[in-house]
């Protein structure tokens, strides 16, 4: 056999389909993506089998398609996907609790005329919830096998590659014929389910006990708020140990190559800007780490669901829907995943406003700059009867600012570049799930190994050229001042600088921003490469945070401060916005848009705080 | 009661007495899917707003009731469709009508 066959699993969202994806393909699957498309590509062998190849395909209600993701599955399964050849077979997953609505799919799909296979999953809850289906009898109704399987035990797995393999090898296509229209198949669906079921079920009492709870009018936002509060509160709080262990690993390294290398420039390199650079960055994988499992556990247990639904007035005001709360909040995280996760909104506008706002969410990399700058300039007091810190406070304040900012912009992009119908916002909202863990780690494992590339890769790269640009070309015989104002960096920054100038930006900070494009928390490092060339080793040793302290002005830091807030985004975001909107036009437009608003935001932050503090 | 109407209700059934919209209704109240009306329906909503319900998981004949609205206004709403629980605008819900019980 040459190439495998293909087997597209598809099916209903949250009948668990990626769960039994999972559980078939194990650690053996692949993600890439489509070229072009806004999909990731997840495949893998079934079962150890490289005969038959699974691809996972993303969850729709019907072949008609509602959103971008849901417009791939329906191309893959009639051979229109430029990108993905026809699947031999389809492995089509329902819940068996929802049989009656997962069924109207499942039927639709029988039209294409692909071999199939049912998987009937989640049986354990029904079973506890006392449905009782006549397996046999939906085979036969249906003209395709069914196997009872429960993805997360691993049940029913050998049965259901043994069903594939015999349909893969079967008497070819077979088409059934249930009508035409949604309401057609939604007819079958519900004669067939009725006529399967032995007993109808107790319903899932767990979810509407919990719903009276986490829906309540006025527990319900109260505990959406506090989860939010806690998370934020747990990205500093728990990352702090973990985060002093891998600066003291860094500091150990720079002391051994201290200690191997000659002083020169080799070393220079290698501490200054490799391990300083990159150790800057990978600091904050502990955060990344922390917000990420949050945003995890939520969505795996069917709560990020309501948190749309009571997000939706809100949203709904600025002309969005709950819908865009989801991604809105993923991109706290990082704006990347938050803009891919925009697939999911149905309308096309809604969709782009979603993306030309994410970048607006304070991203874990700009958590380092807050960090650094507060440290620097805000004093450690508490207020409001010593009960608040400060420091945290402004922390609040910028994160917050960045939230208003982005509904501001929403607004007026709906009201103007955006206009058109008032769309609707319709979610299922999933039965509660225990959170589990496997699915976590896999997902935190994954999300640490593309930061962890990315700083080894992009942010080292960056940060050698930053060190070379300023290095060299170097001060003259009997120069004075700093050795940086001699480089390239040196030469790039006094040009910006009189850009900069009237926002309080001086030559090292202008020179800084450059390189921050790469990644917004190398803006950071890369001016600890300017101050650690230029300066002597008391500097150093004070850092980043001590060098602010002593030389910037209060309203200059202020001024950076505001800059961060809509900071001109990283690279990496510009490409996924150009892979996700299809072309240069729309992430153009939101650099432009976000720089005028932070070199506005800085300009006025720098000549109040002049005018308020001299 | 007026029985005899309820026989066969179609998409466009609206003359149904004793029937309600859906995005009508406040929490706590239930009752069965009589139909879609897109007749009548707001010029904002999605042309092919029927299917997309049906897709959804609204169906005829099914039990509905709503368990919930947004603190926020009110709306959206969740309502409980057969065996599952859907969230969804009011002005959405107002062409499912429901024969309350």
């Amino acid at each position: 056999m040459s190439s495998p066959s293909l087997v597209a699993v598809v099916g209903n969202p949250n009948c668990g389909k990626s769960a039994l994806f999972n559980a078939l393909t194990g650690l053996r699957q692949k993600v890439a993506n489509y070229p072009g498309a806004t999909v990731e590509r997840r495949t893998g062998p079934l079962l150890n089998n490289d005969h038959v190849e699974l691809v996972d395909l993303p969850g729709t209600y019907s072949l008609t398609p509602r959103s971008p993701d849901e417009a791939v599955t329906r191309d893959v399964l009639m051979g229109k996907f430029k990108a993905e050849r026809r699947p031999d077979a389809i492995l089509c997953v329902v819940d068996a609790t929802n049989l009656a609505q997962h069924l109207r799919f499942a039927i639709e799909l029988r039209t294409l005329g692909l071999p199939m296979v049912l998987a009937l999953n989640m049986t354990d809850l029904a079973a506890r919830e006392r449905i009782s289906i006549d397996i046999s009898a939906l085979s036969q109704k249906l003209g395709v096998p069914v196997i009872e399987t429960v993805a997360v035990r691993k049940k029913g797995l050998d049965d259901l590659k043994e069903k594939v393999l015999g349909a893969l090898q079967g008497p070819g296509p077979s088409t059934m014929y249930f009508g035409a229209t949604v309401r057609d198949y939604q007819r079958a669906a519900h004669k067939i389910a009725k006529d399967v079921t032995l007993s109808e079920g107790i319903g899932h009492k767990t979810t509407r006990i919990l719903d009276r709870v986490l829906l309540n009018p006025v527990a319900g936002p109260i505990i959406l708020f506090s989860i939010l509060f806690l998370m934020f509160q747990a990205v500093f709080a728990w990352a702090e140990t973990p985060m002093e262990w891998i600066e003291d690993g860094i500091a150990h390294l720079q002391e051994g190559a201290a200690g191997l290398l000659p002083d020169g420039w080799i070393l220079s390199l290698l501490s200054d800007g490799i391990l300083g650079g990159v150790g800057a960055v990978i600091v904050f994988l502990p955060q990344i780490l922390i917000l990420f499992a949050f945003i995890l556990i939520l969505e795996s247990t069917g709560y990020m669901a309501r948190a749309a639904f009571l997000m939706d007035r809100l949203m709904a005001s600025v002309g969005l829907n709950g819908r865009a709360f989801i991604p809105l909040l993923s991109s706290f995280a990082c704006a990347i995943p938050g803009i891919m996760a925009a697939r999911t909104i149905s309308d096309p506008k809604d969709r782009l406003t979603t993306i030309l706002i994410a970048p607006l969410m304070t991203c874990s990399a700009r958590l380092p700059v807050y960090t650094v700058l507060i440290g620097a300039v805000i004093p450690d007091n508490k207020v409001f009867g010593n009960t608040i810190g400060l420091q945290g406070l402004v922390m609040f304040a910028l994160y917050l600012a960045g939230i208003i900012a982005a509904l501001i912009v929403a607004m007026v992009l709906k009201r103007t570049m955006m206009k058109g119908q008032t769309h609707t916002f319709m979610l299922e909202l999933p039965k509660y799930q225990v959170p589990r863990l496997p699915y976590v780690l896999v997902g935190l494992y994954e999300r640490a190994r593309v930061f962890l590339r990315r700083a080894g890769t992009m942010i080292m790269s960056v940060t050698i050229i930053l060190w070379f640009l300023a290095s060299f070309p170097g001060a003259p015989e009997g120069a004075t001042g700093s050795p940086v104002a001699y480089s390239f960096v040196g030469y790039i920054g006094s040009w910006l600088a009189v850009v900069f100038e009237p926002i309080g930006f001086n030559w090292e900070i202008s020179a800084a921003l450059v390189p921050g494009m790469a990644a917004r928390e190398v803006a950071i490092s890369a001016l600890g490469t300017v101050y650690s060339i230029a300066g002597s080793e008391e500097v150093v040793d004070a850092g980043v945070r001590g060098m602010i302290a002593a030389t910037w002005s209060l309203p200059t830091a202020f001024s950076f401060m505001a800059w961060f807030i809509f900071a001109p985004q990283c690279l990496s975001t510009i490409a996924v916005a150009r892979r996700e909107t299809g072309g240069w036009k729309w992430p153009m437009f939101m650099l432009g848009y976000l720089f005028a608003l932070a070199y506005i935001a800085s300009f006025i932050t720098y000549q109040v705080a002049s005018a308020l503090l001299t | 009661m007026n029985q005899e109407q309820k026989s066969s209700p179609t998409p466009t059934d609206t003359t149904v007495s004793e029937s309600m919209s859906l995005g009508t209704m406040k929490p706590g109240m239930f009752g069965h899917v009589l139909g879609f009306d897109t007749v009548g329906a707001d010029p904002d909503v999605a042309p092919d707003i029927a299917d997309r319900l049906r897709e959804i998981g609204f169906a005829e004949n099914l039990e509905v009731e709503v368990l919930h609205q947004s603190p926020f206004g009110r709306d959206p709403i969740a309502v409980r469709i057969g065996s599952m629980t859907v969230a969804l605008r009011r002005r959405e819900a107002n062409i499912i009508k429901v024969q309350l019980v």
